[in-house]
């Protein structure tokens, strides 16, 4: 007789559903507690014969479930409601008849693979091939059609003689003693393997580091930063003048741009007259022009004061009795074909600009040089004395 | 008289539990034959005829398809809904029978189900190919990425992404859960080593003990009740991307029920043409019994006239709307430019499945398999009039158009029934088609019969 310690249990085998459940309930009044029943299916009222108690997995499902909901709701509003908000199709950023269908999904999938997972892994501890029933003519017999029923080695009550007794006096169709495997064991996991397989990631993957990274140069993917087109400032082979970018075609009149008859032209003509009423709105589109155009050279307030730290000859004040003088035509001359140093703006600023332009240093002038008449007329009209 | 309280048995013949053990696994121990080899070439060919169209759209675009301006979805999301809508028959067999404790599902369920998850995989191509760029599908996962971005949660084309993967998903483990008696019964009785490995493997080491089978059938109805309102929520969502829109014929509340009885309409249709030839092939009819197909049939009647229901309240409130637009669609529906395709819808879907009423032809092969064929080319055409009449010609009459499909197109469905029934092919001679453990338990004789004051039941 083989030693009894490896005995891992003593198994019945019986060939009709009614059977075994008379068997299962014997036993299970009999007091063992570490026993079991094989049966190809469920078979009806086996869980009242042997006295088990109703399944908890509800409870992992109901878990994981709600956890599905709670991931998913979290999700869409942490995304959509504070991570990128965004206004969709007139809803509101947590818009929760919207967000039904993804939770409702999220719970599903969550409940029911976590149900299934925790009832295999860990209900079950399958996946399991190693153990003593498996690959026994016991379980081969339940496979097809037996109902068989074993009491194991580990149950207090254990003894090999009255267990055979018990399941003799049930007339079984067979008994047969489990015994406890060997361990098996498989050449994929002997240390020699597992290192040869580490020494061969190590060399492959230094191998593969050293080859890509110092022997070879690869380019890097730049993501279409160079690519074959002519862009701004650059050179090109493909004009003749080798430029990037292109002039207009000689002739064009950009809107807004009137060809300027008196171009080059030392003096104006004297019947070039203002067109522009000095109004408020027309004031504060000339002082935008000037103190974007001009200022930089002639100064905020037109003292000929370059902010430009002298990089450039200083222009004259605006304030000499010359300029003064002048006619606005003549201003407006200058700023259309430049003078001396200053070149045309013609091409950045538009004529009813222009014009703006010089009602504003007509402004600027008068500030400058306010008759008394012209101070009383701001103190009344702001009622106070600072301009005094 | 006949009794009718009385369900005649499940399974026919008298088949011991060893005999029915031995007729699901006759296919997987012998070696494949003559016609097998013929229809898994057909199907292959079939498939990669579907391949090779695939790879021209992808070199030269979708250019090569008839979608056009005013018709933007076409073929593919035609076939993506035909697809998904065929999956859920199965789903329906083995979770809401399951939840009806309709035992006649068992011989059918494991046929179903497969066919649920490779009519998904069939489905969940269209989508992706038909955004034109399908290597760019991963940015349809909310993940954080360098673009700072998120997908629109309240769009239903993101619904459809998490409800058709987590339908395949679910359907998977579903199926899976399923099969693992039954390869731990494969596992049992083999007697070549490389399978013994394989289904061990499969088997998780299942031992069939009770104090596993209690859990494992509270898993089973927990997972049934999910099923069935996930399977619902599928359609309805895929119904979704119609009826969230403002187009005429397409805007309507009715869709949701609508689409989920046609799905459970087109899905029988397909797992009956498929079961009819595989029962005859594969010697199954003691299991798969003509009882099951007149079952089948009978749903199909149902939910045919369901959908010839949701047909006629379309019409309903398209005229009691009273607007113009509306009215214009299904009047141009039924005699406009597309209305062979309509009258092909209602013939196949409506109309022929009436013959259903008469026992006889419930009960006749030839005729079912006419009937089904047909109903299936309704349903895919139910697709086509909702999808290209409406598109075709909406609210602005400088804007119609004509959608004629290209050869590609046509390829392209051919190949996913290749690739389906390459499929069903594969697994018919790979795994047990019935479920082996479910079929015992409902065999005569297969639970205690309770006399002797035997209470335990």
């Amino acid at each position: 007789m083989p030693d009894t310690k490896n005995i891992y249990g003593i198994a019945a085998l019986f060939n009709k559903p009614d059977d075994i459940i008379t068997a299962a309930s014997k036993i299970a009044d009999s007091g063992y507690t570490k026993w079991d029943v094989n049966t190809p299916y469920p078979v009806h009222g086996m869980d009242n014969a042997m006295k088990l108690k109703p399944s908890k997995l509800g409870f992992v499902t109901l878990f994981f479930g709600l956890s599905g909901t709670t991931i998913a709701l979290l999700l869409m509003w942490y995304t959509l409601s504070v991570d990128y908000p965004l206004v969709i199709g007139g809803k509101p950023f947590f818009a929760l008849p919207a967000f039904i269908p993804v939770t409702f999904e999220l719970t599903v999938l969550l409940a029911t693979v976590s149900t299934i997972v925790a009832m295999f892994a860990f209900f079950f501890g399958l996946p399991n091939n190693d153990h003593p029933i498996n690959d026994t003519n016991y379980i081969k017999k339940v496979s097809v059609d037996h109902f068989g029923v074993i009491i194991e080695a580990s149950d207090p009550k254990f003894s090999q003689t009255t267990v055979e007794q018990l399941l003799k006096s049930l007339n079984p169709v067979s008994i047969e003693v489990i015994y406890q495997k060997e361990k098996i064991r498989y050449p994929i996991f002997e240390k020699k393997f597992i290192m040869f397989l580490v020494v061969v990631a190590v060399i492959v993957s230094a191998g593969t580091y050293v080859t890509l990274d110092k022997l070879m140069f690869l380019l890097p993917f730049n993501w279409m930063m160079d690519q074959a087109k002519i862009i701004p400032q650059s050179r090109t082979e493909l004009f003749q003048d080798e430029r990037g970018m292109r002039a207009p075609v000689e002739g064009t009149v950009a809107r807004g741009f009137l060809p300027y008859p008196f171009k080059g032209v030392d003096e104006p003509p004297e019947f070039l007259s203002n067109p522009l009423i000095p109004t408020k709105q027309n004031l504060e589109l000339g002082k935008k022009k000037f103190l974007t155009f001009c200022s930089p050279c002639h100064g905020n307030f037109g003292d000929g004061d370059s902010r430009l730290r002298g990089q450039f000859p200083n222009p004259p004040s605006l304030h000499s009795e010359r300029i003064r003088n002048f006619e606005d035509g003549h201003i407006y001359h200058v700023i259309t074909n430049g003078k001396n140093v200053m070149p045309s703006y013609a091409a950045q600023i538009d004529c009813e600009e222009r014009w703006a332009i010089v009602n504003y240093i007509r402004v600027l002038q008068r500030s400058k040089n306010a008759s008394d008449k012209d101070l009383k007329m701001v103190s009344q009209e702001t009622g106070t004395k600072d301009a005094n | 008289m006949t009794d009718y309280s009385v369900e005649p048995s499940l399974v026919r013949g008298r088949l011991t539990l060893e005999q029915i053990e031995e007729l699901v696994v006759k296919p997987l121990d012998t070696k494949p034959d003559r016609k097998f080899w013929i229809a898994i070439s057909i199907s292959g060919s079939v498939l990669m005829v579907g391949v090779v169209c695939l790879l021209l759209t992808f070199y030269y675009g979708t250019g090569l398809w008839g979608n056009n301006e005013p018709v933007g979805w076409g073929f593919p999301i035609i076939n993506f809904v035909f697809w998904v809508g065929i999956g859920h028959a199965g789903t329906l067999i083995s979770a809401i029978l399951y939840l009806l404790r309709q035992k006649w599902r068992t011989g059918i369920a494991r046929f179903a189900e497969a066919m649920t998850i490779f009519a998904v995989i069939c489905a969940g191509i269209f989508p992706v190919i038909h955004t034109g760029r399908p290597w760019l599908a991963g940015y349809l996962l909310p993940y954080p990425n360098q673009h700072g971005l998120w997908v629109n949660f309240t769009s239903p084309l993101v619904w459809d992404v998490f409800a058709v993967s987590t339908y395949l998903t679910v359907s998977f483990v579903f199926w899976y859960t399923g099969l693992i008696p039954d390869f731990a019964t494969l596992r049992d009785r083999t007697t070549s080593k490389i399978k013994k490995t394989i289904y061990s493997i499969f088997s998780l080491g299942w031992r069939h003990s009770n104090r596993h089978w209690i859990h494992y059938e509270k898993a089973y109805a927990l997972l049934a009740g999910f099923a069935t309102p996930l399977v619902l929520s599928v359609h309805t969502i895929v119904s979704f991307d119609f009826a969230v829109s403002i187009l005429p014929g397409w805007h309507t509340t009715i869709f949701p029920p609508y689409f989920v009885a046609g799905a459970i309409f087109s899905g029988f249709a397909m797992v009956s043409t498929v079961l009819i030839i595989v029962r005859k092939i594969f010697d199954l009819e003691h299991i798969i019994t003509l009882d099951h197909l007149e079952k089948m049939n009978k749903v199909i009647l149902a939910t045919g006239m369901m959908v010839g229901l949701a047909y006629a309240t379309e019409f309903f409130m398209s005229w009691y709307s009273g607007v113009p637009e509306e009215q214009f669609v299904f009047i141009n529906r039924v005699f406009g430019p597309y209305m062979w395709a309509y009258w092909i819808m209602v013939s196949c879907n409506v109309i022929f499945p009436q013959l259903f009423w008469f026992k006889k032809i419930r009960r006749s092969i030839p005729v079912m398999m006419v009937i089904v064929i047909l109903v299936n080319v309704g349903m895919w055409f139910e697709r086509f009039v909702i999808i290209v009449t409406s598109l075709h010609r909406d609210f602005l009459p400088s804007s119609w158009g004509m959608y004629i499909p290209s050869l590609v197109d046509i390829g392209i469905l051919a190949g996913s029934f290749g690739l389906f029934f390459t499929l069903v092919i594969l697994f018919t001679k790979t795994l047990p088609v019935v479920s082996i453990s479910e079929v015992k338990a409902v065999s005569d004789g297969g639970q205690p019969s309770n006399h002797g004051g035997n209470n335990y039941a």
